[in-house]
């Protein structure tokens, strides 16, 4: 998996998690709190969403890396590609 | 203060069968169920009234997400109640204002969708949502409204079992009259057909109903009677003091008239006539009436075997003779049992009868228990009244309690 396709799941995750959002102009390097209504609850739903589509764990102290887009394509996607390949 | 006059100004309802007073109170006279089959998850097809109201009328869709069913159904009727009402929102000063919310149960739904879902990780805790317990706090549905509109007054629910809704607009009248708030919304609301436990439960207690077509399966007072058919729904309303409403030339709706909440003190379940006609006595004199003033009786009676049986008992303890202008009836014959809403909703379903003098029937009596016998019942047709200058409205719920509400048509 690449970074880009990496924040793309990352963006198809916000989208469930935010439905009122216009998601079409999210700048990758801004932090997403700061362009779109998530508030640490949606937060928490990102990771939870992580671990039950792709069980992926962020651990808590982990959390600030989830910050904008450009961060989780850098945190998330070796997690991504350390996942065993599918059978 | 203590004896304000309170006035109902506002109704905002959804019930199985209309999402507004005028549609309600249009199927109710045209003898229109709202009563469909329901798949309930690891049982199957029920009879079950679905409410089907637009949430997104007034949420976002990141509302619905997070909340529950009952804070939906309760920021629909709250919006509609106040919209209906005319107060001018935007001006009131929200610390003012009570959201009381009756509700029979609350958090079932919520933590039984959260073990169907972690039964998908094979049990494992690290996937229990995280909303479970904002969602399952007995104020949910309450604070989802104060949430939802800014209100920073006193949010809270009533758990009163099935006597919540009537419990809604006492505890509402009892606040207004100590000052406590100048508006009040409440009412009752339930989400319970969302929960299989409460169709299993009355299932393991023979109290559920059934029959071939879901429109004729809740008949309460037929002798083929066989339970209760759940149902979800909602009616709050706004509630003022008498001076208030007239001051900003509110239209009333009706007046509280007296009420009564009392407890039996005798089972779980099952209901205690005795108790039952205490409360409506005292209801009556609390209102400062006599039975023969009361012109709409509107029962409980939930189409258990029963149940029925038990409260015609306490009518006929109460009403027995010299009552010629009682006129009875039930709404749940159109619309099953809405649990916490259910007080609430049958009151509106009455209240423009002060104004129509028409009597909305109960449905679906093919054959009259005569154990049901009372003078007065209406059956299968709306009829006209003479005069309908006062209703008295019935809830009783599980642990015994009791609630009989007086509304009377207001006269200035």
């Amino acid at each position: 998996m690449t970074k880009d396709e990496c924040k793309k799941v990352v963006l198809e995750i916000i989208a469930d998690i935010a439905p009122d959002e216009d998601l079409s102009q999210v700048k990758a390097e801004v932090r997403l709190r700061d362009q779109l209504q998530l508030d640490s609850m949606d937060f928490l739903d990102i990771v939870m969403e992580l671990r039950k589509r792709y069980g992926i764990e962020v651990p808590e102290a982990d959390y600030p890396q989830l910050a904008s887009l450009d961060s989780c394509g850098e945190y998330l996607t070796p997690k991504f590609n350390a996942l065993p390949a599918k059978p | 203060m203590k004896s304000a006059r309170i006035v109902i100004t506002g109704v905002g309802l959804t019930a199985p069968n209309g999402n507004s007073l005028a549609e309600f109170r249009r199927n109710l006279l045209a003898g229109v169920s709202g009563v469909e089959w329901m798949e309930v998850r690891y049982m199957g097809q029920y009879p079950a009234g679905i409410c089907h109201f637009d949430p997104l009328k007034y949420q976002k869709k990141k509302e619905l997400r997070v909340g529950t069913r009952a804070g939906s159904i309760s920021i629909y009727c709250a919006r509609e109640a106040l919209a209906d009402s005319g107060i001018d929102f935007a001006a009131a000063a929200k610390d003012r204002i009570g959201i009381y919310v009756g509700t029979t149960e609350h958090g079932n739904v919520e933590t039984e969708n959260e073990i169907y879902a972690i039964s998908k990780f094979g049990y494992d805790t690290k996937f229990w949502s995280h909303y479970h317990n904002p969602r399952t706090v007995a104020n949910n549905p309450a604070g989802e409204v104060s949430l939802h509109l800014g209100i920073t007054g006193p949010a809270y629910t009533i758990g009163a079992a099935c006597a919540a809704g009537n419990l809604g607009l006492i505890h509402a009248a009892q606040m207004l009259r100590l000052g406590e708030v100048d508006q009040a919304l409440c009412g009752g609301v339930s989400e319970s057909i969302h929960t299989f436990g409460i169709f299993a439960g009355f299932k393991s207690q023979g109290a559920l109903a059934t029959h071939a077509d879901p429109r004729r399966a809740s008949r309460p007072f037929d002798k083929a009677r066989n339970g209760i058919v759940v149902s979800e729904g909602g009616c709050l309303y706004t509630l003022e003091r008498l001076e208030d409403a007239v001051a900003r030339g509110a239209r009333i709706y009706g007046e509280i008239g007296g009420y009564c909440v009392n407890s039996d003190a005798s089972d779980y379940v099952l209901p205690n006539p005795t108790r039952q006609a205490e409360c409506v006595r005292k209801a009556v004199a609390h209102a400062g009436l006599v039975p023969s003033d009361i012109h709409i009786i509107n029962t409980h009676a939930t189409a258990t075997p029963q149940g029925d049986i038990q409260e015609c008992e306490a009518i006929r303890a109460v009403f027995g003779a010299g009552c010629p202008d009682t006129l009875i009836n039930n709404t749940k014959s159109f619309i099953g049992h809405c649990m916490g809403a259910a007080g609430a909703l049958e009151l509106a379903g009455n209240l423009p009868a002060f104004s129509d003098r028409l009597v909305h029937a109960t449905i679906n009596v093919e054959d009259l228990d005569p154990l049901c016998a009372l003078p007065g019942l209406v059956l299968n047709q709306a009829r006209g009244a003479a005069k309908v200058d006062t209703i008295l409205n019935n809830s009783f719920g599980m642990l015994g309690i009791n609630s009989t509400l007086i509304v009377k048509r207001y006269v200035a």
